[in-house]
């Protein structure tokens, strides 16, 4: 087994989703197979070989920082599932 | 013929002429999409008035002779994954509500700019995520040629709404795939450009060192026509290359004798449909016929390239849908705190091939596995791109098939997440590696579906990839070939 029961559980933790108990199963034996088939690049040696970064080289893409959009907090906020005048309002943070 | 059918470019021709008005191919678009769409479900979301409005201003400008563009008046649909400012944008997910982008993406502003006329936003996998818009929220898109079958995807809803003559071109965006494969399976003409070749910005990001806009079009001039009004440098985008746009609809014609056409042998596999092999062969022998030089080439780490992007993509996936908290936008689920309320937000509004993903991508991530995983992915990922450096040493371009089989009924691999990932093992690497390709009509299987051949170029070389595509484009009939569609 690549991947535990257990570790599924954690990772839904990290990545902010609740799972049912048979999507926990589903995704365990899922996630298993997939990851017995990424075992395949252990047959590499990468030894000495860098991460990828970018396709070609190229240079920092710097730029004044200024501000370019127009104020419009009326079209932002008009998406927000709940809010405050001009503020999204959300759930208790600190107790 | 239907105004419908026509290309971006004989529209464009008829248009300038004064022969025909943009209300009348918009509206016999609209007809199009009427008679056929019930079937084959293309569009989430149609914006009929506002394209109305646009034709009627194209026809104003038209009329005075002040338009040169040659998308003016030009009906276009978008993938659902482009922010259009005012109109519902879904990405086929249900975690986005009833979202209204405040903004256009810089690809659609430029559309407009254009004069086209925005007909409204295609179906796709959920946060385009998948080869057959099976992982689409609300309903899947049938294939024209065959509606049993997939469309290709993620871009499926744009692959079928072009190959059905529901929009005279559309635009998609390709990952791993995306706008290639579908194109393939839809008997159609789709590009991905050189990463940073076109600004990402306003594009709701997937991967975003591999996510990139193109163009699917009826044939091989009209994508050089649209990449041409796309590409360019944005501020908004930092990755966008800043280097001059070549006339792409002018680079077509010209002599291809003695370009190096380059054929990599991992692409020729066992389990790759038999019609498919054939008709890719053939092409092949007639561009050879027609003066190219063949190279067998090897692409050695070719079979890395599946576990490789699906380390790599879903790595970025997860971090780019961390925003989908319940927050600024969507629908908020009650709970009685706030971890509980991003947990349930996320698990009403994403989908199960979407929490895959941001499962294996967190995994991938996560303390003690990122060394093993997403580390060992990426220099993998540099020696993917390491063999192409070297296969570029002794071909101009390579060519390959575009999906190893032609298009999959509906159902037929939704139970096996890894056999779908395996029908991107021709097209994943091009991603991986940043290049520019294009598929393009290569034939028919038995069953009458259509195949794809893939075309790759050299980082920004494509124009040499765009006319050795029209040159084999315009000896063949393929393009030309209609699915029939039962009008209702």
């Amino acid at each position: 087994m690549k991947i535990s029961a257990e570790e599924v559980e954690r990772v839904a933790v990290l990545a902010r989703l609740r799972l049912t108990e048979a999507e926990k199963l589903q995704l365990t034996r899922q996630l298993d197979n997939i990851l017995e088939y990424m075992e395949k690049l252990n047959q590499l040696d990468t030894t000495g070989v860098e991460p990828f970064t970018h396709p070609f080289a190229t240079v920092n893409a710097f730029r004044e920082d200024a501000v370019t959009n127009q104020s419009n907090p009326e079209a932002l906020l008009a998406n927000a599932p709940d809010r405050d005048g001009n503020f999204f309002k959300v759930p208790k943070i600190i107790e | 013929m239907s105004l419908a059918a026509l290309t971006v470019c004989d529209a464009g021709e008829k248009l300038r002429a004064g022969e025909i008005s943009s209300v009348e191919i918009t509206e016999a678009v609209f007809e199009r999409i009427a008679a056929t769409d019930e079937r084959i479900n293309s569009y989430l979301t149609l914006d009929r008035e506002a394209a109305l409005d646009q034709a009627h201003r194209a026809d104003a400008q038209l009329r005075r002779k002040d338009g040169k563009s040659a998308l003016l008046g030009i009906p276009i649909a978008l993938k659902d994954n482009f922010l259009t400012r005012g109109l519902r944008t879904t990405c086929a997910s249900k975690i986005l509500g009833e979202f209204v982008p405040p903004y256009d993406a810089t690809t659609v502003r430029k559309l407009r700019a254009a004069g086209a006329v925005i007909i409204g936003k295609t179906n796709l996998d959920e946060f385009a995520m998948g080869s057959s818009v099976e992982n689409a929220a609300f309903f899947p898109t049938h294939n024209p040629w065959n509606l049993e079958r997939i469309p290709g995807g993620s871009s499926g809803g744009s692959a079928a709404a072009v190959a059905a003559d529901q929009c005279t071109a559309a635009l998609g965006t390709d990952t791993g795939g995306s706008i290639r494969q579908p194109a393939a399976c839809c008997g159609v003409v789709g590009l991905k450009p050189t990463y940073g070749r076109v600004s990402r910005y306003g594009i709701i990001a997937f991967a975003s060192s591999m996510d990139q806009v193109g163009p699917l079009t009826k044939n091989v001039r009209d994508s050089a026509l649209l990449l041409e009004a796309i590409a360019g440098h944005d501020p908004a985008d930092s990755t966008s290359a800043n280097c001059a746009v070549p006339r792409y609809g002018t680079v077509l014609t010209g002599d291809i004798k003695g370009l190096r056409v380059g054929i990599p042998k991992e692409y020729f596999i066992t389990g790759m449909q038999p019609d498919v092999e054939r008709a890719v062969r053939l092409a092949i022998d007639q561009l050879q016929k027609h003066g190219t030089v063949i190279e067998e080439i090897s692409l050695p780490h070719t079979e890395y390239a599946v576990a490789v992007y699906y380390i790599v993509a879903t790595a970025e996936a997860s971090s780019n849908l961390a925003r989908y908290d319940g927050m600024r936008y969507g629908d908020r689920a009650d709970a009685k705190d706030l971890t509980e309320t991003y947990m349930i937000t996320r698990d009403e509004g994403f989908g199960a091939e979407v929490k895959r993903r941001i499962m294996l991508g967190t995994y991938a991530l996560s303390a003690g596995y990122y060394d093993a995983y997403y580390l060992k992915a990426q220099r993998v990922r540099t020696l993917i791109k390491r063999d192409f450096d070297r296969a570029f040493e002794r071909c101009d371009v390579i060519v390959t098939p575009t999906a190893p089989t032609t298009a999959f009924k509906l159902g037929e691999k939704t139970q096996d997440p890894l056999q779908m990932y395996l029908s991107d093992i021709y097209t994943i690497s091009i991603n991986l590696a940043g290049l520019p390709a294009l598929s393009l009509p290569c034939g028919f299987d038995h069953d009458g579906m259509p195949i794809g051949m893939q075309i790759i170029g050299k980082h920004f070389d494509e124009p040499l990839m765009l006319r050795l595509a029209h040159h084999y484009e315009q000896a063949t009939e393929w393009h030309k070939k209609k699915p029939r569609i039962e009008v209702r």
